[in-house]
């Protein structure tokens, strides 16, 4: 029996759902607010009504060049997905259509893997990276951020590709297509809507990534992950500004995350529901 | 040329034998259908032959060449799957031309071809459209395009007329067979229906349990099945097995009698019957009728037979047509 929804439930459910949802987006709200707040507004203590001022914009502008550590983020981030599709794709394949006895085992090692602190290995990775000259630069953390993110992007195009039926690419080998025509031809084609979401997810991993892109950089290679702790250890005190490199730190993928949610949601429940 | 010869070969997955051990030979140009109850390894021994699964052991020649260990596209074989197994993403024309691009031809003789399929198999107006905007016929003809374009020594077919319904089904079937004729090309094709089967082969091979029981034309397996299993999956509706003292009379452990090899009769005959249902379809008549002794035996009756339910009638099995088999269900000589 299906069960009766009156308009008084969904009325709660709707306000319950709005609170949850302002109490998780509060954080980043006040964040924006403070903003536009000056020095002396954002220190005075909890107030939502901001003076509206750029100040603080500018002055982060002028001390540290926000446009820089943008251009890094967003090399970093699509530079380090494009390397993790081009190494999951392959990846995934084999282990959707020609699956071994191992094949769940080294998914759930895959996935172990994330389990463990970074910090762990964050000595000999350091070491690594001075000794091979890969310290402070943009291709050594374009591919630590592969190499961090790539269990999730092989694990989602795996549950993506496990959807495509394997008749399908029968018919292809039929057909005379090598093993890369039919990745390339058939299977890429078809999962388009799984690669796209999964793009985005990692894009967004990477973005957000602080540990890695603190550590691993100074100047030249710093994304806006380093811009934001730049202004939060010697001028802690100094609210609005860390304030205003948090928002166009944020802002980016705030924007492309709401545009791509619709893809964003489908991709991370595909699978789910038959 | 489209010669397969099939020797001594098997499958197992893993300890699990599906086909324990086959010889078989397909002639150039025949239609032959793998007929069998579901699991019986009829797919899985079309896949050996495609290349799609790999042999446990034996030999699998196409025109006398060893391609046992070959690559599916290297056997000149195109396929027809059960699900149609299109591009969804590609046009009609794009899924046609995909063997040919493939194969590196010049886009000229690709148009040209794609173009011929279309006409043959009346798909030219739909040739931008995309499966998903076609009817289930529709999508199984551009699947039969994309396999006649390659021209290859041989057709596949698995079980590929089973998603579509009864009315299309018989359709299809008449144009399959219709292409054989145009194209005189070897087709090897799979299914469950002993009808398609029946209709559609120059050769049928009933498989059961990974083992073959009999090859040879709908006729022979009409008229002289091997043994119980044939007899009893040959034929719509089935054979009437009868055991015990009526079977005996005829030096037999079970006699066998098709339901149009049965005489009825409202006045004389050797078994006296009970009519439970009777189906009337004008044409003709079935009758499922519980017999003193034998139990229910099935009987078709030419045109219109004025019984119903209860009313008793008498019935003489044609011995000419009747069947005999032994305790280990192998026919005896007639």
């Amino acid at each position: 029996m299906a069960r009766a929804v009156t308009t008084q439930h969904k009325t709660i459910a709707t306000a319950a759902a709005w609170i949850v949802a302002l109490l998780i987006f509060f954080p980043i709200l006040y964040t924006i607010i403070t903003s536009f707040k000056s020095e002396q507004e954002a220190i005075q203590g909890f107030n939502l009504i901001p003076s509206g001022t750029f100040e603080s914009y500018s002055e982060v502008q002028a001390q540290s060049g926000y446009f820089k550590f943008f251009f890094n983020s967003v090399l970093l981030s699509v530079g380090s997905t494009i390397l993790a599709l081009l190494v999951a794709i392959p990846a995934a394949w084999s282990m959707a259509f020609s699956p071994s006895k191992r094949t769940k085992d080294i998914l759930m090692w895959m996935l172990s893997t994330k389990m463990m602190p970074a910090v762990a290995v964050l000595f000999p990775i350091y070491l690594i990276f001075r000794d091979t000259g890969l310290l402070d630069s943009r291709i050594g953390l374009m591919i630590m951020l592969m190499l961090i993110n790539l269990p999730i992007v092989v694990w989602m195009l795996y549950t993506y590709f496990r959807e495509i039926p394997g008749e399908i690419l029968e018919a292809a080998r039929m057909d005379g297509a090598s093993l890369w025509n039919e990745i390339i031809y058939v299977l890429t084609p078809m999962a388009v809507p799984g690669i796209a979401s999964t793009m985005l997810l990692n894009i967004i991993l990477a973005w957000n990534e602080a540990f890695w892109t603190i550590r691993l950089t100074t100047t030249n290679a710093a994304p806006l992950t380093a811009f934001i702790s730049s202004f939060s250890s010697p001028q802690g005190l100094f609210w609005a500004k860390l304030s205003a490199a948090s928002t166009l730190a944020i802002a980016p993928i705030l924007i492309m995350g709401w545009f791509s949610q619709k893809q964003l949601v489908r991709g991370l429940t595909f699978g789910a529901v038959k | 040329m489209g010669n397969i010869t099939l020797k001594n070969v098997s499958k197992s997955f893993g300890s699990t034998t599906i086909i324990p051990n086959i010889d078989l030979s397909i002639e150039d140009g025949e239609f032959v259908v793998f007929v069998g109850p579901s699991g019986c390894g009829k797919s899985t021994l079309l896949r050996l032959i495609a290349g799609l699964e790999d042999t446990s052991g034996g030999i699998i020649s196409i025109d006398g060449r060893d391609v046992t260990g070959e690559a599916p596209a290297k056997r000149k074989l195109a396929m027809v799957f059960q699900s149609y197994a299109l591009y969804p993403h590609m046009t009609v024309a794009k899924n046609i031309a995909f063997p040919l691009k493939m194969a590196g031809e010049d886009q000229a003789t690709i148009d040209k071809k794609v173009k011929d399929a279309a006409r043959i198999l009346n798909l030219t107006n739909y040739l931008e459209r995309r499966p998903g905007q076609l009817s289930g016929g529709q999508r199984q003809r551009v699947a039969i395009g994309r396999a006649i374009v390659r021209q290859p020594s041989a057709f596949l077919f698995d079980e590929p007329l089973s998603n579509l319904d009864a009315a299309l089904r018989g359709t299809m079937r008449l144009e399959i067979s219709e292409l054989h004729h145009q194209l005189k090309t070897t087709m090897v094709y799979v299914t469950h229906d002993q009808v398609e089967a029946m209709t559609m082969a120059d050769k049928i091979v009933v498989l059961n349990a990974g083992n073959i029981e009999q090859v040879g034309s709908p006729m022979e397996l009409y008229k002289t099945p091997k043994n119980l299993f044939v007899a009893g999956f040959i034929g719509s509706p089935k054979m009437n097995m009868i055991e015990g003292a009526p079977a005996e009379k005829y030096g037999a452990k079970t006699i066998g009698i098709r339901p149009e090899h049965v005489n009825i009769s409202t006045t004389a005959g050797d078994w006296k019957a009970t009519v439970g249902v009777a189906e009337h379809l004008g044409s003709d008549t079935f009758l499922h009728v519980q017999t003193d002794g034998i139990g229910t035996i099935n009987v078709r009756a030419d045109g219109e037979v004025a019984v119903k339910h209860g009313d008793t009638v008498y019935l003489t099995p044609d011995k000419s047509k009747l069947h005999r088999f032994g305790a280990d269900g192998k026919a005896l000589a007639q």
